[in-house]
């Protein structure tokens, strides 16, 4: 549903930021994206959500080859695709409740037939109580679960997802990793750009790395030969987090319990 | 909570944030202009019913000048020409004026009692024309000369056409200064409209962002400067309208009559005053979508 073909990237003059970019995200996958600091992963999450066009290359979306696209057909494309931003992009002058609405809101929908939606959304992302708090006065980790419940409200295909776990500590982080996976349990393809590898050894999805502009693509564990040495055996999760995913059962309580805990 | 309760309470806030006083100058600027606009048309549309009026006036009435002559007795020959004219057809009144008249005819030139007791003076008869008659100037100069009397006749035209041509003028003076006004207003407001867009880049970012259209956020602006140019328009027109009320009501209006109408309640005068502040909220609302969709433009 989104493919790279020999995809290079530069910031105006600058050098390649991306170099030869080739994969392929299948629809309903789960991928994470790492590398440093710098590396480029904001770049590439850029150029798949549609903000940025490769400087050589070809980037398609939905079939749709980015570079000819027309600017007019270029909002109904953003709106199959959420973006959790690594700078949030909140609204401080508007509420939580309308932050959340906002992509529902420039799609023409009017708020009395979604905010039933919206509001069982916030509850689900444990912010039930923030609904008509100004986005300025949450702590790191509400604005981050604010962040991604405007990103999944229109109910998008894709959800990009850029250091989602960056500002928290790593219990939050891991709630919102399990967030995630159910989302994606649900249909949703989701990148997931992090530099947190230890974030990333509790899934076992590919993972998509970024060094010196290039990209290395490694299978998730269950695809890999048995033979292949230890250097990446599963390490056992130490949440249990698709165990948990897969009951069900305590996801929504565990989430809701303890969001005091998060206030820096 | 109940979904009830929740929903009932969320009433969604502006997209835009309020601007928090950031477009005051630009209210002030545009109330303003706004107001030099309405005089402007005010101006105009007082200079065409001055103009009209004068030279219907003017086109309905001829004067007979009654020369002084040696011996004769002009005050008779100004009550004969007043009968006279009378019966030629399409003459509907005359008066002979006597010399009182023709002194206070002067007297805003030489003064009161200035004049000496025997200087020979014109004599004036007014000749008021039935309505939608050519005027018959030739049939009344054949009648005066018939009956030998000293007199000329005079149907105005030099003063129709010049007052007709300062008028004109006038009206395009006020016409092109309202042109400009407008044009003035609307640059003003691209470039407000372009600095609030600037000043809101994480708003038009996010919006952008979530799927937006361009006309949706254009919209945003619009309505914005719509209500700012309506609001502001409304003051200058209001302002307009007390000035214009202030100088017909003041000791010597002639100065200015020929730029303000007399203050009655005219129907015109009022749509211009009501349709100005919509002028201007309709000029301000496209130049600021001009702005912001050539903006958006630039993104992608
Ligand atoms: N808008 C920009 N203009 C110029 N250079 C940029 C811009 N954004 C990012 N870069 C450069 O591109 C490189 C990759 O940045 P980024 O994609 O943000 O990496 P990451 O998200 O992995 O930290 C960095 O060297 C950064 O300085
Ligand atoms: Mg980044």
């Amino acid at each position: 549903m989104v493919r790279f073909d020999n995809v290079g990237m530069r910031y105006g003059p600058g050098p390649e930021v991306l170099r030869d970019l080739s994969f392929d995200l299948p629809r309903g996958s789960f991928q994470f994206l790492t590398g440093p600091s710098g590396a480029g992963k904001t770049s590439l999450l850029r150029l798949i959500y549609l903000a940025a066009r490769p400087s050589r290359g070809l980037v398609s979306f939905f079939g749709r080859d980015s570079s000819t696209l027309p600017r007019a057909e270029l909002p109904l494309l953003r709106r199959r695709i959420g973006v959790v931003f690594q700078e949030f992009k909140l609204l401080n002058h508007l509420s939580v409740f309308d932050n959340v609405a906002l992509p529902l809101r420039v799609s023409g929908r009017q708020s009395s037939d979604y905010a039933e939606d919206v509001i069982e959304l916030l509850n689900w992302v444990g912010l039930g109580d923030k609904i008509t708090a100004s986005p300025a006065t949450l702590s790191g980790g509400e604005k981050q679960r604010v962040a991604i419940a405007r990103a999944v409200v229109n109910q998008p295909e894709v959800l990009i997802a850029d250091e989602p776990t960056g500002n928290v500590d790593h219990e939050m982080g891991m709630r919102l990793l399990r967030l995630f996976v159910e989302l994606n349990k649900l249909g949703t393809t989701i990148v997931l750009a992090t530099h947190d590898l230890q974030l990333v050894r509790m899934l076992d999805a590919p993972v998509m790395t970024l060094s010196n502009g290039h990209l290395h693509i490694r299978p998730p564990r269950s695809e890999r030969s048995v033979s292949g040495g230890d250097a990446d055996s599963p390490i056992p999760s130490p949440l249990a987090v698709r165990e948990a995913v897969e009951s069900g059962a305590a996801f929504e309580t565990d989430l809701h319990s303890d969001q005091s805990e998060d206030t820096p | 909570m109940t979904i009830a309760d929740q929903s009932g309470q969320q009433v969604s806030g502006p997209l835009l944030p309020p601007d928090g006083g950031r477009d005051r100058p630009l209210f002030l600027v545009a109330a303003i202009l706004v107001f030099l606009a309405c005089l402007s048309a005010l101006g105009a549309r007082g200079a065409w019913q001055a103009s009209q009026q004068w030279t219907s006036d003017l086109e309905s009435s001829l004067t007979i000048q009654i020369r002084p002559v040696e011996g004769r007795d002009a005050d008779a020959d100004a009550q004969e020409a007043a009968r006279i004219a009378l019966t030629v057809p399409g003459i509907d009144k005359t008066v002979a004026h006597d010399r009182t008249h023709a002194e206070a005819l002067l007297a805003p030139w030489l003064g009161q009692d200035n004049l000496p007791d025997d200087l020979p003076l014109p004599l004036i008869v007014d000749v008021e024309l039935a309505r939608n008659e050519a005027p018959p100037l030739d049939a009344l100069q054949s009648a005066m000369d018939a009956a030998g009397l000293p007199a000329s006749v005079d149907d105005h035209g030099r003063w129709i056409d010049a007052v007709r041509t300062s008028a004109r003028s006038a009206q395009t003076l006020a016409l092109s200064l309202l042109a400009l006004l407008t044009a003035a207003a609307a640059a003003v407001v691209a470039f407000a409209a372009r600095a609030s867009l600037v000043a809101r880049l994480d708003v038009t970012d996010a919006l952008h962002l979530c799927g937006a259209e361009d006309k949706f956020i254009a919209q945003l602006f619009q309505t914005r400067f719509f209500l700012l140019g309506l609001k502001a328009g409304a003051a200058g027109a209001l302002v307009a309208a007390l000035v214009s009320m202030l100088v017909s009501m003041g000791e010597s209006p002639a100065d200015m009559a020929f730029f303000l109408p007399n203050w009655r309640l005219d129907t015109i005068e009022i749509g211009l005053l009501i349709i100005a502040p919509i002028l201007a909220g309709l000029t301000a609302a496209l130049s600021a979508r001009l702005a912001v969709t050539a903006d958006l433009r630039d993104r992608w």
